[in-house]
C-alpha cells in the first residue's frame, strides 16, 4: 500500500514528469550567482531608422520560466536574435550571467556557452534522418576532430532513445526530416534543443501549428524544464501563456510596457488598448 | 580503440557496398594490367598501352569529381575554379620534370628569353622529389586555406562564391600565360623525359603510374567515405540544409567550411600532379574558366552528394569527350552545354538518382 503512495507521489512530481531532464550541461564560464542569468540593458537596434528594439530592459532569474508576449512586429524575434548574436544591437549591454558579454560572442559560441534556441518557423536539417537532427544538436564537443571521430555511448544512446520517445518519432527515426509535417518539425526541433541541454533555452512560438493535446504537452515540458534551467518563451496563444506563466512581459514598440503575473498584466489598461483590446 | 576504428572502417559500406567495392578496385588494379600485359595483342580483349594510359588520366579526373563531391554535394558549397588547384598540383609536378630534364645542366628557353642563365629561385627545390611532393598538397592547399578563410568568414556564399572561385581561376590562367611569371608562359611545360629516374614514356613506368592513380583514387574515396559518414559529414549536410541553424548549435561552420574546402583542394593538386605525367604536358589551358565548369557537370551528371555518381559522373563525360572530340573535334562545346541543361532539367539527381529511383520502383512491383 505504502509503494503504491509513493509511487502516486512521484508520479504528481511535476518536475519529474520527464526522467531525462537533468540538470543543465555545465557551463564552466556562466555566473548566475547574483541573480538574474540574463541581462538585457537598454538595447536598442533599427532598421532602416525603424527602431525595433528600443531602450529595451529585461532581466530573466535563473531557473525562470518567462513568457514574453506581445503584438506583431513588437520586436520579440529581434530581442532573441540579440541574444543569440545573430543581429548586433545599435546600442545596449547584453551579458549571461554576470561574466559573459553576450555582445561580444560569436553565435556558435554563444550556443556553447549554453544558450538555445527554437526558432518561429521550424528549422530543421531536411536531408537528414530525424535521428541525425537529434545526435547533431546532443551536447558533445563541437570540435572539427571530436567530430570526425565521434560515436555514441551507450548512455548517449538512451537519452536520445528517451527524446524520440517524448517527441514521438520513433516510428520516423530514419526518415528524413524534410517529409515531417509541421508539427512534427516543431517536435524534432524541441528534442534537439533537449539534447542540447542549454542552461538558456529561448522558445519562438513553439505551439503554433500544434494540436490541443500537442500544445497541453509542450507546456508540461516546459514548466518541467524550468528550475533547471531557465525558459523563455514567446508566443501568441493567450490560453498556452496562462497556463505556464508565473511571470510575464509584454513587449511593445521595442520595449517593455508591462511585467507581472498574468493577471496583473491582463488587468493592465495599456496592455488592454495595445494588444488584448485587438483580441476582444 | 583499436578495434573501434575497425569496428567504424568496416560500417563504411554495407556488406553488398564492400563487395561492389572490391570488385571495382580488383578490376582496377589487377584486370586491367592483366588484361594490358598478359593478354596476347591481337587478342579482342587486349588493353593497350594507350588505352590504360587513358584510363590512367580519367582516374585522375575522377578523384578530381570525387573532391568536388564532397565540397559542393556534401556541404552545399559550388566551386567552379577547381581547375586552378588541380592545374597547379599539375605545375608543381610539371616543374619538378621540367628540373629532371636539365639536371646535367643548362635552362629551359622561356628561362632563358627571360635574360636570365640560371633557375630564378622558386624553381631551385623542385630539384628534389620530396619537395615536390610536399608542395603539391601543400601549394593548392595554402592558396585554398586562405582564399577560403577570407570568403567564408564573410560569410560569401551560393551563387557569389561560385562566382568569386571563377574569377581566381581565370587570374590564376592570366597569371600562369604571362612568360614573366617564369613557368613557360602560354605553352607551358611539356617534354618531359624522366621521374625519379625511369622514363616516363616507358610502358612500365606508364603501368606504375596507372597504378598509383588508382591507389591514390582508391584511398581518396575511403577517407572522404570514412568523412561523409562520420558525424562531421552530417554537420557538413547541415550546413548546406541551414548554416544558421548550425551555429546556433554551437558548432562553427567557418572550421568545417575551410577543412573540406582545403581538403578538396588538396585531392586536386594530388590529380593533377599525377595526370601531367600521363599527358606529358601542363599548360594555363588548365585554368581556363570552361574547364572547372567541366568539372561540376561532371559531378551533376553523376550525382550530387553519394562520391559513387561523382566518379561515374566523370567516367561518362570524359568518355563521351574522348568520343566526340575524335570525331566531331568542334562540337564538343555545344555537347558539353547540352548535356548540362539536359541534366538539369531531367536528371536533377543525376545518373545515379535515376538508379535509385529504378530500383526502388522495382522493389515495389
Ligand atoms: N532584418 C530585418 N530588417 C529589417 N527589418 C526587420 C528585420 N528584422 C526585423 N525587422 C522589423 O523589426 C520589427 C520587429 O520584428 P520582430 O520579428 O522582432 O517582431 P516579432 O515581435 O517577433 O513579431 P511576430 O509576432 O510577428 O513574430 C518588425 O517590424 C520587422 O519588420
Ligand atoms: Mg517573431
Amino acid at each position: 500500500m505504502s509503494r503504491v503512495i509513493e509511487m502516486l507521489q512521484e508520479f504528481r512530481r511535476r518536475d519529474r514528469v520527464f526522467p531525462f531532464i537533468q540538470e543543465a550541461a555545465p557551463a564552466p564560464l556562466l555566473d548566475a550567482r547574483h541573480g538574474p542569468i540574463l541581462y538585457i540593458e537598454d538595447v536598442t537596434k533599427s532598421f532602416d531608422g525603424f527602431k525595433a528594439l528600443d531602450a529595451l530592459t529585461l532581466y530573466v532569474d535563473d531557473g525562470e520560466l518567462r513568457c514574453i508576449i506581445g503584438p506583431n512586429g513588437a520586436g520579440k524575434t529581434t530581442l532573441m536574435d540579440v541574444i543569440t548574436g545573430k543581429t548586433q544591437p545599435d546600442a545596449g549591454l547584453a551579458w549571461f550571467g554576470s561574466r559573459m558579454n553576450l555582445l561580444r560572442m560569436s553565435e556558435h559560441a554563444i550556443a556553447q556557452a549554453g544558450i538555445g534556441r527554437k526558432f518561429q518557423k521550424p528549422t530543421v536539417y531536411e536531408n537528414l534522418t530525424v535521428q541525425e537532427n537529434l545526435e547533431l544538436a546532443m551536447h558533445t564537443d563541437r570540435g572539427l576532430l571530436r567530430s570526425l571521430f565521434w560515436h555514441m555511448g551507450g548512455e548517449q544512446r538512451d537519452q536520445l532513445d528517451e527524446v524520440m520517445e517524448l517527441i514521438g518519432l520513433e516510428q520516423r527515426r530514419h526518415k528524413e526530416a524534410g517529409s515531417l509535417s509541421h508539427g512534427e518539425k516543431q517536435w524534432l526541433e524541441i528534442g534537439s534543443l533537449l539534447m542540447q541541454n542549454p542552461r538558456l533555452l529561448l522558445v519562438d512560438e513553439p505551439v503554433a501549428g500544434m494540436t490541443g493535446h500537442e500544445t497541453e504537452q509542450t507546456a508540461e515540458l516546459l514548466v518541467s524544464l524550468a528550475g533547471k534551467h531557465s525558459v523563455v518563451v514567446v508566443e501568441h496563444d493567450m490560453d498556452f501563456v496562462r497556463s505556464i506563466a508565473r511571470k510575464v512581459t509584454v513587449l511593445h514598440q521595442g520595449s517593455v510596457l508591462a511585467e507581472g503575473s498574468m493577471d496583473q498584466v491582463q488587468n493592465d489598461p495599456r496592455v488592454r488598448e495595445v494588444y488584448l483590446g485587438e483580441e476582444d | 580503440m583499436r578495434q573501434l576504428f575497425i569496428t567504424r572502417i568496416a560500417t563504411l559500406h554495407s556488406p553488398l557496398g564492400w563487395l561492389l567495392f572490391a570488385l571495382l578496385v580488383a578490376a582496377v588494379l589487377v584486370l586491367m594490367p592483366v588484361l594490358n600485359r598478359v593478354v596476347p595483342p591481337d587478342s579482342f580483349f587486349h588493353v593497350p598501352n594507350w588505352a590504360l594510359t587513358l584510363m590512367g588520366r580519367f582516374l585522375c579526373l575522377a578523384l578530381v569529381a570525387l573532391a568536388l563531391d564532397l565540397i559542393w554535394g556534401y556541404t552545399g558549397i559550388l566551386s567552379l575554379g577547381h581547375g586552378a588547384f588541380f592545374a597547379l598540383g599539375g605545375y608543381v609536378m610539371g616543374m619538378h620534370l621540367t628540373r629532371n630534364n636539365f639536371a646535367d645542366g643548362g635552362v629551359p628557353n622561356f628561362i632563358q628569353f627571360l635574360g636570365q642563365s640560371d633557375w630564378p629561385w622558386f624553381w631551385v627545390p623542385f630539384q628534389w622529389f620530396w619537395f615536390t611532393a610536399l608542395m603539391i598538397l601543400l601549394v593548392p592547399g595554402v592558396l585554398a586555406f586562405v582564399f577560403g578563410f577570407f570568403a567564408f568568414r564573410s560569410r560569401v556564399r551560393g551563387v557569389y562564391f561560385a562566382i568569386i572561385t571563377q574569377a581566381l581561376t581565370f587570374a590564376m590562367m592570366l597569371l600562369f600565360f604571362r612568360t614573366e611569371t617564369g613557368v613557360g608562359g602560354d605553352t607551358g611545360l611539356t617534354n618531359f623525359r624522366t621521374l625519379l629516374g625511369f622514363s616516363v614514356r616507358d610502358a612500365d613506368t606508364r603501368l606504375a603510374l596507372y597504378l598509383i592513380s588508382g591507389l591514390a583514387l582508391i584511398l581518396s574515396y575511403l577517407l572522404c567515405r570514412f568523412i561523409v559518414t562520420s558525424k562531421l559529414g552530417r554537420v557538413l549536410t547541415a550546413i548546406r540544409d541551414s548554416e544558421s541553424r548550425v551555429r546556433f548549435t554551437g558548432y562553427n561552420p567557418l572550421r568545417y567550411k575551410l577543412f573540406v574546402w582545403t581538403l578538396s583542394a588538396m585531392l586536386c593538386g594530388l590529380a593533377g600532379a599525377l595526370y601531367v605525367p600521363q599527358t606529358g604536358v601542363i599548360n594555363p589551358g588548365e585554368m581556363a574558366p570552361a574547364q572547372s565548369i567541366e568539372m561540376a557537370v561532371w559531378v551533376a551528371l553523376g550525382g550530387r552528394g553519394t562520391l559513387v555518381g561523382a566518379l561515374a559522373g566523370a567516367g561518362i563525360v570524359n568518355g563521351m569527350k574522348s568520343w566526340v572530340t575524335a570525331v566531331y573535334p568542334d562540337l564538343w562545346l555545344y555537347f558539353l552545354g547540352a548535356l548540362f541543361v539536359f541534366v538539369t532539367l531531367f536528371l536533377p539527381r543525376g545518373v545515379v538518382g535515376l538508379f535509385d529511383r529504378f530500383f526502388k520502383r522495382g522493389g515495389q512491383a
